[in-house]
């Protein structure tokens, strides 16, 4: 018998681990893996409170199924944005844009 | 009546057009069209005396006073409201009928005279400026529209004299000219406020029972108020700038600095006339007073001058210095009893004007043709300007008070008021008189007659004027001539009923001996080719020349106050306390503010992770205090 | 507690999960990170199998696995260079990310595992395929066609922001 909690702790690990890697990775690459993480993480959460808190409905199966389409949604834009960073400064590093600061 | 508001809007159209669209226009264009407008309003002006003199006195026999046009402007509370509107009385049409003749024959004239100036477009409609904002400040229904109106005037007067603005010496006399007047206008504005204040109204004739309870207020006032009008009427000790206004074009001073604008303080003491012989006939004679030592001081310093448009300037402060004088000498309003000098102040504003105007005019036909102000540069050109010399001689005697030119009568009664009053003021007056006629013969016959300059004139021989320039000479020159058989009692008087003029034999006689007398003398010194007189008075009084020459000292004595005192005195260390307090405590701000912003600018780094990491932290410490406190 | 086929899986798939994020975010190459994720993607289709929700799993599989993944080389592919190495990471960022991380990660598990939730019930069986279809085209209650039909909007709307941003101006 595998508690609820069990999957809870690894969805949070996994959660933490791309928060993580959202705050020191440079490249802006490896910082979207990161949040991709995140996202997976929370989607594990969605589905087990729906199977073991919630077993006759299915909101958390059909909020982790579009949160998968959004997320791929999301990542499509953001690396429109990434390359045209790139085409700009040559450069995905985090340091180089500072266009915006101050 | 209701077309009298044209009076004033057609030359603020004109303004407007020539000002905004006038740069787009060629020169010519521009020109006539700001004269056709004048000569529609002239019409106008024209039209409006015909019909407010024809249609008669009401039953008291007075020509009633009429308001065409009146609307609340500014309410400012309760009975207290800036109106603006068109009064007609006598004084006012008369006031209309003389600026639009003087600004018409300058409108024409300045074709001739301004032609190939750069900004000729421009100086039209500075003109037409002027001549709204004249004809408001005469025309004006109170106080207070008189006021705004006196300003216009002050600002269209500015922009005139600073007209050639590339030249620093008409930049300097155009900042004079308004600081000058502005200052005085102080005066005039608080009398205008402590009126306003004790009156409740800003009305020329306030009801008895407001002015009972006004009471010794309205004598400050008024004296407040005839500051403001020394200042424009070039009074002493406030007419330092009227000869350095003469650095603007000659037609500009003819119409502003001696026909129309420097009159509007003496127009401004006719019109609060009432009051001042009601309240504070005493303030009055301080006028008098007031005017009479300007008319001595600027005819003294006349006759010293070499700058022929100077002589000019300071005989106009010596003639509205008779204006004033011949107000002030009042000493109730029966023209019959003492109050025969408003009649006469009137008069002689219309004379004057209209001479005065020649006479300026005639300066610019020679100062055309010459190419310089210095009398020293002319002599004889009698031979070359015949025109000019016969129109400006016919002036020369109008203002020297001979007969039948207009200058005798009106200076006649004015005479004849000054004794009325008292007999020192008359005889002061009357050697004015003669003291005019000489100093006006010595600017004629150095000019037309005298030593003349062969080595320029061969050089650059003297042509006369054109025929814009002449035309307006000649019309001026014969209602000089006629001017003064107008039966101006008729019109103007102190108390509104019809006076007739009659000459008083003894006085004429003696203002017309004291004229030649001067004349005889100015002949005798400087009508021929040598003048071992007027040389050798000039060695031997050469201090007193050279003071004279100098105008007294008075600029170099507001130099020094001002330079000397305020300046160093009182604006360095206000200036310093400025700069070192105020500023310095903004400053001490700023830097605050900079060196706070320097400290803690690192926290915008625009690291998204470094902001990721404190929202994290914060999102953190929030949670951890939350478990902590259930 | 006995130690059960299921557990084991569970253990493994969990094992594998935790090292290989750790990895994906710790590894100096990109590429390798990538690759990281692509395990870590895997390992949660499997959670979804033995949650015995199969769709889910697939379609994490498909869209994860095999869309997102692929993007995500082709744009590493694109925008590194070979032999491209993340610096190493150095005092500051390094501390403050490891401690928000940790001191994050010890609050929230603390809270989770102190939390009392109600009595689970797992129920054995696989959600039918029929059930979702018809939830998910469905208009009543606890139907998803509005979310659907929003979500295709999206989509649109990204590929052409996609197109919008990366084209060539």
């Amino acid at each position: 018998m595998i508690h609820m909690e069990y999957y809870l702790i690894i969805s949070t690990i996994m959660m933490f681990v791309g928060i993580y890697g959202f705050v020191t990775r440079r490249n802006l690459l490896a910082m979207l893996i990161s949040v991709e993480l995140i996202l997976n993480s929370v989607d594990i959460n969605f589905v087990v409170f729906n199977r073991f808190l919630f077993p006759g409905q299915l909101e958390g199966f059909f909020f982790t199924l579009f949160a998968i389409g959004i997320s791929a949604a999301e990542t499509a834009v953001a690396i429109a944005i990434i390359i045209n960073i790139y085409r700009n400064i040559r450069n995905i590093e985090v340091r180089n844009l500072r266009k915006m600061k101050w | 009546m209701d077309f009298t508001i044209l009076i004033l809007l057609l030359p603020l159209a004109g303004f407007l057009f020539l000002g905004l669209a006038g740069m787009k226009l060629r020169p010519r264009t521009a020109g006539a069209v700001g004269t056709t407008l004048m000569g529609v309003v002239t019409l106008l002006c024209y039209w409006t005396a015909f019909t407010y003199f024809s249609a008669g006195r009401d039953a008291s026999g007075v020509f009633p006073t009429l308001m065409p046009w009146n609307t609340v402007w500014l309410p400012i509370s309760g009975d207290l409201h800036i109106d603006l509107g068109i009064l007609l009385d006598p004084i006012s049409v008369m006031m209309l009928v003389v600026i639009s003749t003087v600004s018409l024959m300058v409108h024409i004239y300045s074709f001739g005279y301004m032609k190939g100036e750069r900004g000729f477009q421009r100086y039209y409609a500075f003109l037409s400026l002027f001549t709204m904002s004249m004809m408001g400040l005469v025309v004006a229904t109170n106080i207070f529209q008189m006021y705004l109106f006196w300003e216009l005037v002050g600002v269209s007067s500015y922009l005139l004299i600073g007209f050639y603005y590339t030249k620093p010496a008409a930049i300097a006399a155009s900042k004079k000219a308004f600081i000058v007047t502005r200052f005085a206008d102080l005066g005039f504005l608080i009398g205008i406020l402590v009126y306003g204040y004790y009156t409740g109204s800003f009305t020329f004739t306030p009801g008895a029972t407001t002015l009972a309870a006004a009471g010794g207020m309205i004598p400050l006032a008024l004296g407040l108020m005839f500051v403001g009008g020394a200042g424009k009427s070039a009074m002493f000790p406030l007419h330092i700038w009227l000869p350095d206004a003469m650095e603007g074009p000659t037609p500009v001073s003819a119409l502003i600095h001696a026909a129309t604008m420097v009159v509007a303080g003496v127009y401004l003491v006719a019109r609060m006339f009432p009051l001042f012989i009601g309240c504070a006939p005493e303030v009055l004679h301080v006028t008098a007073y007031v005017g009479a030592f300007t008319a001595l001081y600027a005819a003294v310093v006349a006759c010293v001058q070499s700058d022929i448009k100077r002589v000019l300037a300071f005989s106009t402060i010596s003639q509205i210095g008779f204006m004033i004088v011949a107000l002030g000498v009042c000493t109730s309003d029966d023209p019959h009893a003492g109050g025969l000098g408003y009649m006469a102040s009137m008069f002689h504003l219309f004379t004057h004007a209209m001479f005065k105007a020649l006479l300026f005019l005639g300066a610019g036909a020679i100062i055309h043709a010459v190419h310089s102000n210095e009398m020293s540069t002319m002599g004889g050109l009698r031979r070359y300007m015949p025109l000019t010399h016969v129109t400006f001689l016919v002036a020369c005697l109008a203002i020297s008070g001979i007969w039948p030119f207009s200058g005798f009568f009106s200076k006649d009664e004015i005479l004849t008021a000054c004794f009325a009053f008292s007999p020192v003021m008359g005889w002061v007056m009357t050697a004015i008189a003669g003291l005019t006629a000489f100093y006006m013969f010595r600017l004629y016959y150095g000019i037309f007659w005298g030593r003349e300059n062969r080595e320029l004139h061969a050089e650059h021989r003297p042509h006369e004027a054109p025929f814009s320039m002449t035309l307006p000479l000649l019309v001026l020159a014969a209602v000089t001539c006629v001017a003064g058989f107008i039966p101006f009692g008729q019109f103007v008087s102190s108390n509104g009923e019809a006076y007739t003029i009659h000459i008083d034999g003894g006085v004429a006689t003696l203002s017309l001996c004291v004229a030649v007398a001067g004349i005889a003398l100015a002949t005798w010194m400087y009508a021929r080719e040598q003048q071992p007189v007027a040389d050798r008075l000039a060695r031997t009084f050469s201090g007193l020349h050279r003071a004279a020459y100098h105008r007294f000292y008075i600029d170099e004595i507001y130099q020094f106050i001002t330079h000397r005192v305020i300046f160093a005195c009182i604006s360095t260390p206000l200036a310093w306390f400025d700069r070192h307090v105020i500023d310095g405590a903004l400053n001490l701000l700023a830097r605050g503010t900079n060196g706070a912003a320097y400290l803690i600018r690192g926290i915008q780094s625009g690291s998204v992770q470094r902001y990721c990491i404190w929202f994290l932290s914060g999102a953190l410490g929030l949670t951890i205090l939350l478990l902590l406190i259930r | 507690m006995e130690i059960t086929l299921e557990l084991i899986v569970f253990i493994v798939l969990a094992l594998f999960i935790g090292v290989s994020a750790i990895l994906a975010v710790t590894t100096k190459r990109i590429l390798r990170a990538a690759t990281y994720l692509l395990f870590v993607l895997f390992g949660t289709a499997g959670i979804y199998f033995q949650l015995n929700y199969s769709f889910l799993g697939a379609v994490q599989l498909l869209i994860y696995a095999g869309g997102i993944t692929v993007l995500y080389v082709f744009s590493i592919l694109l925008t590194s260079s070979e032999g491209d190495k993340a610096p190493d990471l150095k005092g500051y960022k390094l501390v403050m990310g490891l401690l928000a991380t940790l001191v994050g990660l010890g609050v929230c598990l603390w809270v989770t595992l102190g939390h009392d939730f109600a009595p689970e019930h797992f129920e054995h069986g696989e959600l039918a395929v029929r059930t979702i279809g018809h939830a998910l085209m469905s208009s009543d209650k606890f139907g998803y066609v509005l979310p659907f039909e929003v979500i295709s909007l999206l989509l649109l709307a990204c590929i052409v922001g996609g197109i919008m941003i990366a084209r060539k101006r």
